[in-house]
């Protein structure tokens, strides 16, 4: 399956991203792009949407059609655009608070959906672009001058409520690790239906604490189940370090789609007649 | 029987109300009786009257039958009909009997509301259970039919037409147990001396529609060419969605049923910068939700289109009666100086062209529209003609494949840029919130922000919305100027006018913004005094007119608040009485 005409590079654009340095997600869009040359879809043919935030800057950066669109809403701009056109292979780039505060909701029904499209979001547990506020996945003591002593709530689990939501291939991984970021972008892709993969993407800046993660993520214990049980029991002893595929379901995905040739209304003008 | 001599020719105009608790077919009757009489050549409509509750509560059909084109309810019934009188006593002060109009109650059903006995007409008994009940598989509703087709002259073999129609999945049994109610009920109302008949039907060689405004909206986004609709429901547009969920499968579309607005509208967005012509339907609570989303539209030059079926507000407010409270948020309601399209059907039938219209204009200027129907025509059973075939060329400004750099944004003579499809190579772009170049790179230069929004407000300001614009009727230096569904209202008091020998002029508009200056002033020339007729309580329209134009006349407001929708003998009362200097 691997498209050798197709290099990562095929998939960057010439726009200079406005990211720190040091920026984990500047490794996402490197195994994005290198997804993507594997995949072996020419540009022309990927739909990368976001919303607002760090990691919703990704699309300019890509040589794809890209969405940058409202705070909170990519997924429901991505089910749109798939469901209209579901000859596309469609992505939703998100963070942590565009996905799982703002787009909280989105994100339950996207899962539930199950359109066949893939979901990366980077999860840095701040709000960076306004510059060190406490997100959903932040811990509850964190500092911040938004929420002084911390938020005092418990962490948001993304990958407990995308499996509890009906995800249809559930992963997690870490943005150092861009062999391993890149395969499975890949297999999630590749994976019929709604598929999310939360990726860890240190914020240097506001969470200079974070550039520990590296030596803290560890490939899970356990191999990748389609038993939705098993990965719930396995996702609730989860350390949050803990990387890899957890599960890889069977749904069928969402049905509706447009087609390319459309029928005549006459029909339905007929109906009306009396 | 003391019945009035107006009632006892033949009329212009008749009016009747079913009543019934919730279930007892109270509407189907209504409805059964308005298609018949479309059958047969007449117009009219039918409004529902439901009580709060979701099931089980007071229903009720109102409905005006008229030898001619019936934009409003009439304001008074001349016969009314009771299954029952339960919990009638909350909605019988909405439906008064006219003078000399005839209440026909069941006396098994008790006695009818004080607000009628105590009323100018006539009540008569009749025992509509029993007379159902004496038939096997009988009906109480469809001893309605009988009675209301006997009364006003609705040829009942088309009456047993659509039955016949309607019941064809039920059976001959079920059927012919319809047939003999409907003959009980005319036997009976023939016993009642009293006759309301409806004049001949003025000649038309023309197919006859039943339609609701949301159905009609629904037709026109197709006759548009939308192929995709995200959906949330709310009253009273779910109609609307309803409609078009499989009517858009038929055909090879699809609706999606979104998690909320906020979805629904991004929904249609994704779907548009696909390539196919977006829709969702709404309504003010709903509307509010998709302001930023609307913006993001304007911003990155998505076409799509957004029905607001607009009901009284502000908050949840009477999400079952109507107002054109929503102008404000539709045309100012974005943050940002976002142009962008806001127009209104000024009918049922009119809903068609202008659901039409919307599409063409969204994709032809790569722009959101938003469309301002409301409760009144939304949810109103019309007998219209046929709407005549529009064709619009509408076309969205594709990109052509060239050895240059595509700029998605490029800086036309006319405002609008080559779009690029998704699958085009070549064509990528980044669509953008954000203040972008013609490239569509982010940029928070001087010269981007300025050179796009000229741009951006160039393509609106500068199309030709052709004499689309509104409707001039009438003549004369007195004015009725209006917006949206109280076109009809305000037409048949200019009708109403001038059989009194007033002569008035009639200016409303369907284009709301852009404002069409221009050819409203050419509208108003030669006017002495205009009358300003909307429903809401700010006069919202009022607001706005003065605020694009000089209005140096003599100026009277008509304006009010739902749920009590202004009806055409307000506006003609409201000329007859203006004493002007």
């Amino acid at each position: 399956m691997n498209a050798p005409t197709l290099k990562a590079t095929d998939f960057t654009s010439d726009v200079t991203p406005v990211w720190c340095p040091g920026c984990g997600d500047f490794h996402v869009l490197m195994s994005i792009t290198r997804a993507l040359a594997q995949l072996g879809r020419p540009p022309e043919d990927i739909a990368v949407v976001s919303g607002i935030g760090c990691s919703s800057r990704i699309p300019a950066y890509t040589n794809c059609y890209g969405f940058h669109g409202v705070h909170g809403r990519s997924l429901a701009l991505a089910a749109g655009l798939k469901v209209a056109r579901p000859d596309l292979t469609v992505m939703a780039m998100s963070g942590d608070g565009d996905g799982f505060s703002i787009g909280g909701n989105h994100f339950l029904h996207a899962c539930r959906r199950n359109v066949d499209m893939t979901y990366v979001v980077m999860d840095n547990r701040v709000y960076g672009m306004t510059k060190g506020q406490p997100s959903p996945t932040t811990e509850p003591d964190w500092d911040s001058a938004l929420s002084p002593g911390g938020t005092g709530l418990s962490p948001f689990h993304p990958l407990v409520i995308a499996l509890a939501s009906g995800a249809n291939f559930v992963a997690r991984e870490f943005s150092g690790n861009i062999k391993a970021c890149t395969r499975t972008i890949v297999e999630a892709v590749n994976h019929p239906g709604f598929s999310f993969v939360e990726i860890l993407s240190p914020c240097v800046t506001f969470r200079p604490d974070e550039r520990e993660w590296k030596g803290q993520v560890h490939p899970a214990s356990v191999p990748e189940t389609d038993d939705p049980a098993r990965a719930a029991r396995r996702i609730m002893t989860d350390d949050g370090m803990n990387t890899g595929i957890l599960y890889r379901g069977k749904r069928k995905p969402y049905f509706a789609s447009v087609k390319d040739s459309f029928g005549d209304i006459e029909p339905l003008e007929r109906a009306f007649e009396v | 029987m003391n019945l009035s001599p107006k009632s006892a020719k033949s009329a212009k105009n008749v009016s009747f109300a079913v009543v019934g608790s919730g279930g007892a077919g109270a509407i189907t009757a209504g409805s059964i009786l308005l298609e018949a009489a479309g059958k047969s050549g007449w117009h009219g409509l039918l409004n529902r009257s439901v009580g709060p509750q979701i099931r089980g509560g007071e229903a009720a059909a109102l409905v005006r039958l008229s030898t001619r084109p019936a934009f409003c309810m009439s304001r008074e019934f001349h016969i009314l009909v009771a299954i029952d009188w339960k919990n009638a006593d909350r909605f019988i002060g909405s439906m008064p009997v006219a003078p000399g109009g005839l209440v026909i109650a069941d006396p098994a059903a008790g006695e009818p509301p004080a607000a009628l006995r105590e009323g100018d007409c006539t009540i008569v008994e009749c025992p509509i259970g029993e007379l159902a009940k004496s038939i096997k598989g009988g009906r109480p509703n469809m001893i309605c039919v009988g009675l209301v087709a006997q009364l006003t002259g609705l040829p009942v073999d088309t009456v047993m037409q659509v039955v016949a129609s309607k019941l064809l999945s039920k059976g001959a049994d079920a059927i012919a147990a319809s047939d003999a109610c409907i003959e009980a009920g005319v036997a009976a109302a023939a016993g009642f001396g009293a006759t309301f008949h409806l004049g001949a039907p003025e000649a038309s060689d023309k197919t006859r529609w039943l339609i609701t405004g949301n159905e009609a909206v629904g037709l026109g986004a197709m006759r548009g060419g939308v192929q995709f609709a995200a959906a949330y429901p709310i009253t009273p547009a779910t109609e609307v969605l309803e409609y078009l969920a499989p009517a858009l499968a038929g055909i090879g579309g699809a609706l999606v049923q979104a998690e909320d607005e906020l979805a629904s509208i991004n929904m249609i967005i994704g779907a548009s910068y696909g390539g196919r012509p977006s829709i969702t339907a709404t309504s003010g609570p709903g509307l509010s939700l998709m302001m930023e989303s609307l913006g993001l539209a304007a911003a990155a030059e998505v076409p799509i289109v957004v029905i607001d079926v607009m009901r009284a507000g502000p908050s949840t407010g009477i999400a079952t009666k109507s107002e054109q409270s929503d102008l404000n948020i539709a045309v100012h309601g974005f943050h940002g100086d976002a142009p962008h399209v806001v127009i209104a059907p000024l009918s049922v039938a009119d809903c068609l062209f202008t659901a039409q219209w919307s599409v063409h204009i969204a994709e032809t200027l790569q722009s959101p529209v938003i469309v301002l129907s409301d409760q009144s025509i939304g949810q109103a059973h019309v007998l219209i003609d046929r709407p005549a075939d529009v064709t619009f060329l509408t076309r969205r400004k594709t990109y052509e494949p060239s050895a240059e750099t595509y700029l998605r944004y490029a800086v036309t003579a006319d405002g609008v840029s080559p779009m690029s499809i998704p699958g085009q190579a070549g064509g990528q772009y980044t669509a953008d919130g954000l203040t972008h170049t013609e490239r569509g790179t982010p940029s928070s230069t001087a010269k981007a922000q300025r050179e796009q929004m000229d741009k951006r407000l160039h393509k609106i300001e500068s199309f030709d919305f052709g004499d689309h614009w509104g409707a001039c009727e009438g003549s004369g230096d007195t004015v009725i100027l209006t917006w949206g569904s109280l076109t009809g209202a305000a037409r048949e008091a200019i009708d109403e006018l001038h059989e009194d020998g007033i002569d008035a002029r009639l200016i409303a508009l369907r284009q709301i913004s852009p404002f069409p200056a221009r050819a409203l002033q050419e509208a108003l020339q030669g006017a002495r005094r205009v009358l300003v007729v909307e429903q809401s309580h700010s006069g919202q329209f009022y607001r706005y007119v003065r605020s694009q134009i000089d209005l140096p006349y003599d100026i009277n407001r008509l304006n009010r608040e739902g749920p009590t929708v202004i009806g055409p003998d307000e506006i003609a009362s409201s000329i007859r009485d203006w004493k002007s200097q």
